[in-house]
Protein backbone atom coordinates (compact mmCIF):
# COMPACT_ATOMS: atom_id res chain seq x y z
CA UNK A 1 0.00 0.00 0.00
CA UNK A 2 3.12 2.12 0.95
CA UNK A 3 4.39 1.72 -2.70
CA UNK A 4 1.40 2.38 -4.05
CA UNK A 5 0.87 5.73 -2.72
CA UNK A 6 4.55 6.39 -2.77
CA UNK A 7 3.87 5.92 -6.75
CA UNK A 8 0.87 7.92 -7.10
CA UNK A 9 2.89 10.92 -5.71
CA UNK A 10 6.24 10.50 -7.94
CA UNK A 11 3.89 10.58 -11.10
CA UNK A 12 4.82 6.39 -11.73
CA UNK A 13 2.41 4.87 -14.32
CA UNK A 14 1.90 1.47 -12.78
CA UNK A 15 -0.14 2.98 -9.87
CA UNK A 16 -1.65 6.05 -11.51
CA UNK A 17 -2.83 2.92 -14.53
CA UNK A 18 -4.19 0.40 -12.01
CA UNK A 19 -6.42 3.52 -10.30
CA UNK A 20 -7.60 5.10 -13.42
CA UNK A 21 -8.50 0.81 -14.36
CA UNK A 22 -10.26 1.17 -11.30
CA UNK A 23 -12.47 3.81 -12.17
CA UNK A 24 -13.20 2.59 -15.67
CA UNK A 25 -14.30 -0.87 -14.35
CA UNK A 26 -16.26 0.96 -11.46
CA UNK A 27 -18.23 2.94 -13.70
CA UNK A 28 -18.89 0.22 -16.14
CA UNK A 29 -20.48 -1.86 -13.20
CA UNK A 30 -22.23 0.87 -12.19
CA UNK A 31 -23.66 1.86 -15.38
CA UNK A 32 -25.23 -1.92 -15.82
CA UNK A 33 -25.95 -2.41 -12.66
CA UNK A 34 -29.94 -3.57 -11.57
CA UNK A 35 -29.89 -2.11 -8.66
CA UNK A 36 -29.75 1.66 -7.69
CA UNK A 37 -30.39 4.45 -10.48
CA UNK A 38 -28.45 7.12 -8.34
CA UNK A 39 -25.06 4.71 -9.63
CA UNK A 40 -26.38 4.75 -13.21
CA UNK A 41 -26.99 8.44 -13.10
CA UNK A 42 -23.21 8.81 -11.91
CA UNK A 43 -21.16 6.52 -14.06
CA UNK A 44 -20.72 7.98 -17.09
CA UNK A 45 -19.00 10.79 -15.03
CA UNK A 46 -16.78 7.92 -13.09
CA UNK A 47 -16.02 6.39 -16.73
CA UNK A 48 -15.18 9.18 -18.17
CA UNK A 49 -12.67 10.24 -15.51
CA UNK A 50 -11.09 7.07 -15.68
CA UNK A 51 -11.10 7.18 -19.88
CA UNK A 52 -9.10 10.37 -19.65
CA UNK A 53 -6.97 9.56 -16.61
CA UNK A 54 -5.78 6.26 -18.24
CA UNK A 55 -5.13 7.93 -21.74
CA UNK A 56 -2.86 10.76 -19.86
CA UNK A 57 -1.21 8.46 -17.52
CA UNK A 58 0.09 6.17 -19.99
CA UNK A 59 2.59 8.68 -20.76
CA UNK A 60 4.05 8.60 -17.06
CA UNK A 61 6.85 6.61 -16.79
CA UNK A 62 7.77 3.97 -15.94
CA UNK B 1 28.97 -10.65 -57.25
CA UNK B 2 27.08 -6.99 -57.32
CA UNK B 3 28.05 -4.57 -55.03
CA UNK B 4 24.82 -3.64 -52.27
CA UNK B 5 23.80 0.20 -53.85
CA UNK B 6 23.67 3.23 -51.43
CA UNK B 7 20.62 4.32 -52.84
CA UNK B 8 18.44 6.24 -50.64
CA UNK B 9 13.79 5.49 -51.12
CA UNK B 10 14.20 8.98 -52.75
CA UNK B 11 16.28 7.85 -55.54
CA UNK B 12 15.28 4.34 -56.11
CA UNK B 13 11.64 5.74 -55.94
CA UNK B 14 12.93 8.74 -59.02
CA UNK B 15 14.52 6.18 -61.23
CA UNK B 16 10.77 4.24 -60.88
CA UNK B 17 8.65 7.36 -62.06
CA UNK B 18 8.95 9.51 -65.43
CA UNK B 19 11.65 12.03 -65.33
CA UNK B 20 10.02 15.03 -64.74
CA UNK B 21 8.34 13.35 -61.73
CA UNK B 22 11.80 12.00 -61.10
CA UNK B 23 13.34 15.21 -60.64
CA UNK B 24 10.95 16.48 -58.30
CA UNK B 25 11.24 13.74 -56.13
CA UNK B 26 15.27 14.10 -56.24
CA UNK B 27 14.62 16.94 -54.39
CA UNK B 28 12.21 15.63 -51.44
CA UNK B 29 13.52 14.06 -47.75
CA UNK B 30 12.47 10.43 -47.28
CA UNK B 31 10.71 12.13 -44.47
CA UNK B 32 8.69 14.31 -47.26
CA UNK B 33 8.08 11.26 -49.08
CA UNK B 34 7.03 9.29 -46.33
CA UNK B 35 4.14 11.77 -45.09
CA UNK B 36 2.99 11.61 -49.08
CA UNK B 37 2.80 8.41 -48.80
CA UNK B 38 1.04 8.08 -45.67
CA UNK B 39 -1.13 11.30 -45.66
CA UNK B 40 -4.35 10.05 -48.13
CA UNK B 41 -4.52 7.04 -45.12
CA UNK B 42 -4.88 10.45 -42.22
CA UNK B 43 -7.14 12.28 -44.55
CA UNK B 44 -9.39 9.21 -45.17
CA UNK B 45 -8.83 8.62 -41.01
CA UNK B 46 -9.91 12.09 -39.91
CA UNK B 47 -12.72 12.02 -42.55
CA UNK B 48 -14.17 8.85 -41.91
CA UNK B 49 -13.36 8.67 -38.09
CA UNK B 50 -12.52 11.69 -35.88
CA UNK B 51 -14.35 14.43 -38.02
CA UNK B 52 -17.92 12.38 -37.23
CA UNK B 53 -16.78 11.34 -34.14
CA UNK B 54 -16.02 15.51 -33.25
CA UNK B 55 -19.02 16.14 -35.13
CA UNK B 56 -21.00 14.09 -32.79
CA UNK B 57 -19.44 15.22 -29.80
CA UNK B 58 -21.12 19.08 -30.97
CA UNK B 59 -24.25 17.85 -31.37
CA UNK B 60 -24.65 16.09 -28.50
CA UNK B 61 -25.07 19.32 -26.51
CA UNK B 62 -27.62 20.40 -28.96
CA UNK B 63 -31.46 19.76 -29.26
CA UNK B 64 -31.01 19.62 -32.77
CA UNK B 65 -33.41 17.23 -34.76
CA UNK B 66 -32.55 15.78 -38.37
CA UNK B 67 -35.99 15.74 -39.50
CA UNK B 68 -36.86 19.03 -38.60
CA UNK B 69 -35.87 22.94 -39.90
CA UNK B 70 -34.80 24.36 -37.19
CA UNK B 71 -32.08 27.01 -35.30
CA UNK B 72 -30.01 24.52 -33.26
CA UNK B 73 -29.98 25.46 -29.95
CA UNK B 74 -27.01 24.55 -27.17
CA UNK B 75 -28.51 23.22 -24.54
CA UNK B 76 -25.41 22.27 -22.22
CA UNK B 77 -25.19 18.61 -20.36
CA UNK B 78 -29.35 18.24 -20.65
CA UNK B 79 -29.25 15.57 -23.17
CA UNK B 80 -26.39 13.65 -20.77
CA UNK B 81 -28.83 14.50 -17.43
CA UNK B 82 -32.17 13.17 -19.11
CA UNK B 83 -30.44 9.83 -20.62
CA UNK B 84 -28.47 9.05 -16.98
CA UNK B 85 -31.69 9.94 -15.45
CA UNK B 86 -34.38 7.75 -17.51
CA UNK B 87 -35.00 4.46 -16.29
CA UNK B 88 -36.21 2.90 -19.55
CA UNK B 89 -32.33 3.33 -20.99
CA UNK B 90 -31.47 2.05 -17.59
CA UNK B 91 -33.31 -1.39 -18.05
CA UNK B 92 -31.69 -1.39 -22.14
CA UNK B 93 -28.11 -1.30 -20.31
CA UNK B 94 -28.90 -3.74 -18.09
CA UNK B 95 -30.81 -6.10 -21.30
CA UNK B 96 -27.36 -5.23 -22.92
CA UNK B 97 -25.13 -6.22 -19.80
CA UNK B 98 -27.37 -9.89 -19.43
CA UNK B 99 -26.75 -10.71 -23.12
CA UNK B 100 -22.76 -9.22 -23.01
CA UNK B 101 -21.95 -11.76 -20.36
CA UNK B 102 -24.03 -15.00 -20.74
CA UNK B 103 -22.94 -14.78 -24.47
CA UNK B 104 -19.51 -14.35 -23.69
CA UNK B 105 -19.47 -16.80 -21.00
CA UNK B 106 -21.08 -19.76 -23.07
CA UNK B 107 -19.20 -18.80 -25.89
CA UNK B 108 -15.82 -19.34 -24.33
CA UNK B 109 -16.60 -22.25 -22.25
CA UNK B 110 -17.59 -24.20 -25.52
CA UNK B 111 -15.70 -22.45 -27.72
CA UNK B 112 -12.42 -23.56 -25.88
CA UNK B 113 -13.68 -27.08 -25.24
CA UNK B 114 -14.62 -27.90 -29.07
CA UNK B 115 -11.15 -26.15 -29.73
CA UNK B 116 -9.59 -28.20 -27.44
CA UNK B 117 -11.07 -31.42 -28.66
CA UNK B 118 -10.49 -30.71 -32.29
CA UNK B 119 -6.97 -30.41 -30.89
CA UNK B 120 -6.54 -33.91 -30.79
CA UNK B 121 -5.77 -35.97 -34.03
CA UNK B 122 -9.05 -37.71 -35.38
CA UNK B 123 -10.58 -39.26 -38.33
CA UNK B 124 -12.65 -36.65 -39.73
CA UNK B 125 -11.03 -33.63 -38.46
CA UNK B 126 -10.61 -31.34 -41.18
CA UNK B 127 -14.60 -32.31 -41.95
CA UNK B 128 -15.64 -31.72 -37.94
CA UNK B 129 -14.29 -28.24 -37.76
CA UNK B 130 -15.75 -27.03 -41.45
CA UNK B 131 -19.32 -28.59 -40.02
CA UNK B 132 -18.69 -26.41 -36.73
CA UNK B 133 -17.46 -23.03 -38.53
CA UNK B 134 -20.55 -22.98 -40.73
CA UNK B 135 -23.24 -21.13 -38.42
CA UNK B 136 -20.50 -18.53 -38.30
CA UNK B 137 -20.39 -17.73 -42.62
CA UNK B 138 -24.13 -17.09 -42.31
CA UNK B 139 -25.61 -13.67 -42.31
CA UNK B 140 -27.11 -12.87 -38.94
CA UNK B 141 -30.61 -11.75 -40.99
CA UNK B 142 -31.10 -15.38 -42.04
CA UNK B 143 -30.28 -16.51 -38.94
CA UNK B 144 -32.46 -14.40 -37.16
CA UNK B 145 -34.96 -15.65 -39.42
CA UNK B 146 -34.53 -19.02 -39.46
CA UNK B 147 -34.30 -19.32 -35.28
CA UNK B 148 -38.00 -17.28 -35.26
CA UNK B 149 -39.04 -20.85 -37.37
CA UNK B 150 -37.29 -22.86 -34.70
CA UNK B 151 -38.73 -20.88 -31.71
CA UNK B 152 -41.89 -21.08 -33.06
CA UNK B 153 -43.94 -22.90 -30.10
CA UNK B 154 -46.65 -25.33 -32.28
CA UNK B 155 -44.44 -26.26 -35.25
CA UNK B 156 -40.71 -25.21 -34.19
CA UNK B 157 -38.21 -27.49 -33.18
CA UNK B 158 -36.48 -26.09 -30.46
CA UNK B 159 -39.24 -26.60 -28.18
CA UNK B 160 -40.06 -29.95 -29.53
CA UNK B 161 -36.10 -30.79 -28.51
CA UNK B 162 -36.35 -29.37 -25.41
CA UNK B 163 -39.87 -31.77 -24.79
CA UNK B 164 -38.03 -34.96 -25.36
CA UNK B 165 -35.41 -34.48 -22.91
CA UNK B 166 -37.83 -33.16 -20.09
CA UNK B 167 -41.53 -33.36 -20.67
CA UNK B 168 -42.50 -30.64 -21.01
CA UNK B 169 -45.45 -30.01 -23.66
CA UNK B 170 -43.99 -27.81 -26.44
CA UNK B 171 -46.65 -25.50 -27.07
CA UNK B 172 -46.76 -24.26 -23.37
CA UNK B 173 -44.09 -22.01 -23.81
CA UNK B 174 -42.44 -19.97 -26.20
CA UNK B 175 -39.11 -18.80 -25.94
CA UNK B 176 -39.32 -15.72 -27.77
CA UNK B 177 -42.60 -14.42 -27.08
CA UNK B 178 -42.06 -14.86 -23.09
CA UNK B 179 -40.71 -12.24 -20.88
CA UNK B 180 -38.46 -14.15 -19.11
CA UNK B 181 -37.19 -16.44 -21.96
CA UNK B 182 -37.07 -14.13 -24.43
CA UNK B 183 -33.68 -12.95 -23.12
CA UNK B 184 -32.37 -16.52 -23.10
CA UNK B 185 -33.62 -17.09 -26.26
CA UNK B 186 -31.06 -14.61 -28.27
CA UNK B 187 -28.05 -15.31 -25.82
CA UNK B 188 -28.77 -18.94 -27.49
CA UNK B 189 -28.67 -17.72 -31.09
CA UNK B 190 -25.60 -15.72 -30.72
CA UNK B 191 -24.33 -18.47 -28.81
CA UNK B 192 -24.74 -21.20 -31.61
CA UNK B 193 -23.68 -18.49 -34.06
CA UNK B 194 -20.43 -17.07 -32.77
CA UNK B 195 -19.19 -19.94 -30.61
CA UNK B 196 -16.95 -21.17 -33.71
CA UNK B 197 -15.33 -18.01 -34.11
CA UNK B 198 -13.69 -18.33 -30.29
CA UNK B 199 -13.40 -22.00 -31.48
CA UNK B 200 -11.25 -20.81 -34.81
CA UNK B 201 -8.80 -18.49 -32.27
CA UNK B 202 -8.71 -21.19 -29.28
CA UNK B 203 -7.65 -23.75 -31.90
CA UNK B 204 -4.73 -21.45 -33.56
CA UNK B 205 -3.60 -20.83 -29.70
CA UNK B 206 -3.97 -24.43 -29.09
CA UNK B 207 -1.51 -25.69 -32.25
CA UNK B 208 1.10 -22.98 -30.98
CA UNK B 209 2.18 -24.68 -28.05
CA UNK B 210 5.27 -26.77 -29.07
CA UNK B 211 4.78 -30.28 -27.95
CA UNK B 212 8.59 -30.48 -26.49
CA UNK B 213 6.72 -28.56 -23.65
CA UNK B 214 4.20 -31.55 -22.92
CA UNK B 215 6.87 -34.13 -23.42
CA UNK B 216 9.26 -32.21 -20.70
CA UNK B 217 5.86 -32.20 -18.86
CA UNK B 218 5.65 -36.11 -19.10
CA UNK B 219 8.77 -37.09 -18.32
CA UNK B 220 8.09 -34.52 -14.91
CA UNK B 221 5.34 -37.40 -14.57
CA UNK B 222 2.98 -33.95 -14.67
CA UNK B 223 -0.48 -35.53 -14.81
CA UNK B 224 -2.90 -34.74 -17.74
CA UNK B 225 -4.72 -32.05 -15.42
CA UNK B 226 -1.84 -30.17 -14.75
CA UNK B 227 -0.26 -29.92 -18.02
CA UNK B 228 -4.01 -28.58 -18.80
CA UNK B 229 -3.74 -25.67 -16.46
CA UNK B 230 -0.04 -25.03 -16.33
CA UNK B 231 0.93 -25.06 -20.22
CA UNK B 232 -2.04 -25.22 -21.90
CA UNK B 233 -4.03 -22.53 -19.79
CA UNK B 234 -1.20 -19.66 -19.89
CA UNK B 235 -0.19 -20.19 -23.44
CA UNK B 236 -3.72 -20.06 -24.65
CA UNK B 237 -4.97 -16.97 -22.58
CA UNK B 238 -4.04 -14.19 -24.94
CA UNK B 239 -5.52 -16.08 -27.98
CA UNK B 240 -8.64 -16.44 -25.17
CA UNK B 241 -8.28 -12.81 -24.26
CA UNK B 242 -8.59 -11.46 -27.49
CA UNK B 243 -11.22 -13.73 -28.85
CA UNK B 244 -13.32 -12.40 -25.75
CA UNK B 245 -12.13 -8.71 -26.73
CA UNK B 246 -13.66 -8.86 -30.56
CA UNK B 247 -16.79 -10.68 -29.01
CA UNK B 248 -17.28 -8.11 -25.87
CA UNK B 249 -17.31 -5.21 -28.58
CA UNK B 250 -19.25 -6.67 -31.44
CA UNK B 251 -22.00 -7.78 -29.16
CA UNK B 252 -21.98 -4.36 -27.29
CA UNK B 253 -23.42 -3.08 -30.71
CA UNK B 254 -25.20 -6.03 -31.21
CA UNK B 255 -28.33 -5.27 -33.60
CA UNK B 256 -29.40 -7.45 -37.25
CA UNK B 257 -29.66 -10.18 -35.23
CA UNK B 258 -31.39 -9.05 -32.37
CA UNK B 259 -33.91 -6.98 -34.60
CA UNK B 260 -34.48 -10.08 -36.84
CA UNK B 261 -35.28 -12.79 -33.82
CA UNK B 262 -37.11 -10.71 -31.04
CA UNK B 263 -37.34 -6.73 -32.54
CA UNK B 264 -36.65 -5.95 -28.88
CA UNK B 265 -39.63 -7.55 -27.58
CA UNK B 266 -41.67 -8.78 -25.83
CA UNK B 267 -42.13 -5.19 -24.09
CA UNK B 268 -38.46 -3.95 -24.58
CA UNK B 269 -36.55 -6.85 -22.22
CA UNK B 270 -34.61 -7.86 -25.48
CA UNK B 271 -33.87 -4.19 -26.31
CA UNK B 272 -29.90 -3.93 -26.24
CA UNK B 273 -28.38 -0.40 -26.06
CA UNK B 274 -28.08 -0.07 -30.23
CA UNK B 275 -31.42 -0.98 -30.65
CA UNK B 276 -32.49 1.75 -28.75
CA UNK B 277 -30.06 4.23 -29.89
CA UNK B 278 -30.84 3.57 -33.18
CA UNK B 279 -35.09 4.17 -32.50
CA UNK B 280 -33.71 7.46 -30.36
CA UNK B 281 -31.97 8.43 -33.72
CA UNK B 282 -33.90 7.35 -36.73
CA UNK B 283 -37.41 6.97 -35.41
CA UNK B 284 -38.03 9.42 -32.80
CA UNK B 285 -35.29 11.59 -34.59
CA UNK B 286 -33.75 13.14 -31.63
CA UNK B 287 -30.44 13.14 -32.77
CA UNK B 288 -28.90 15.67 -30.34
CA UNK B 289 -30.18 13.40 -27.76
CA UNK B 290 -29.25 10.28 -29.94
CA UNK B 291 -25.50 11.57 -30.42
CA UNK B 292 -25.19 11.96 -26.61
CA UNK B 293 -26.05 8.26 -25.70
CA UNK B 294 -23.87 7.31 -28.59
CA UNK B 295 -20.97 9.35 -26.94
CA UNK B 296 -21.72 7.68 -23.51
CA UNK B 297 -21.60 4.21 -25.37
CA UNK B 298 -18.67 4.94 -27.34
CA UNK B 299 -16.65 5.89 -23.63
CA UNK B 300 -17.62 3.18 -22.04
CA UNK B 301 -16.35 0.69 -25.01
CA UNK B 302 -13.20 2.34 -25.16
CA UNK B 303 -12.39 2.58 -21.62
CA UNK B 304 -13.42 -1.05 -21.20
CA UNK B 305 -10.92 -1.89 -24.74
CA UNK B 306 -8.35 0.40 -23.13
CA UNK B 307 -7.83 -1.85 -19.78
CA UNK B 308 -8.32 -4.66 -21.51
CA UNK B 309 -5.81 -4.30 -23.80
CA UNK B 310 -3.54 -3.43 -20.75
CA UNK B 311 -4.23 -6.64 -19.60
CA UNK B 312 -3.86 -8.74 -22.50
CA UNK B 313 -0.12 -6.90 -23.12
CA UNK B 314 0.77 -8.25 -19.60
CA UNK B 315 -0.15 -11.63 -20.22
CA UNK B 316 1.50 -11.80 -23.31
CA UNK B 317 4.97 -10.48 -21.72
CA UNK B 318 4.55 -13.00 -19.43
Amino acid sequence: MRDFLRGLARLRRGPWEALASTLIGLGVIMLMQPFLLVAYTWSFLVTLTGTVMFIIVSHFPE
Amino acid sequence: MTEPSAESPADKLARATPPRVARRIRGLSDRAIAWIFVAPSIFLLLAVNIFPLIWTINLSFTNFRANRNREVEYIGLRNYERILTDSDIWLTMQATAHFLFWTIFFQVLIGFTLAWLINRKFRGNDLWTTIIVLPMMLSPAVVGNFWTFLYQPQIGLFNYVVSFFTGVDPSSFSMIGQVNLAPWSIVIVDTWMWTPFIMLICLAGLRSIPDYIYEAAEVDRASKWRQFWTITIPMALPFLMLAVLFRGIENFKMFDLVVQLTGGGPGSVTELTSINLKREAFEKWRTGYASAYAVILFVTVFGLASIYVKALNKVKER
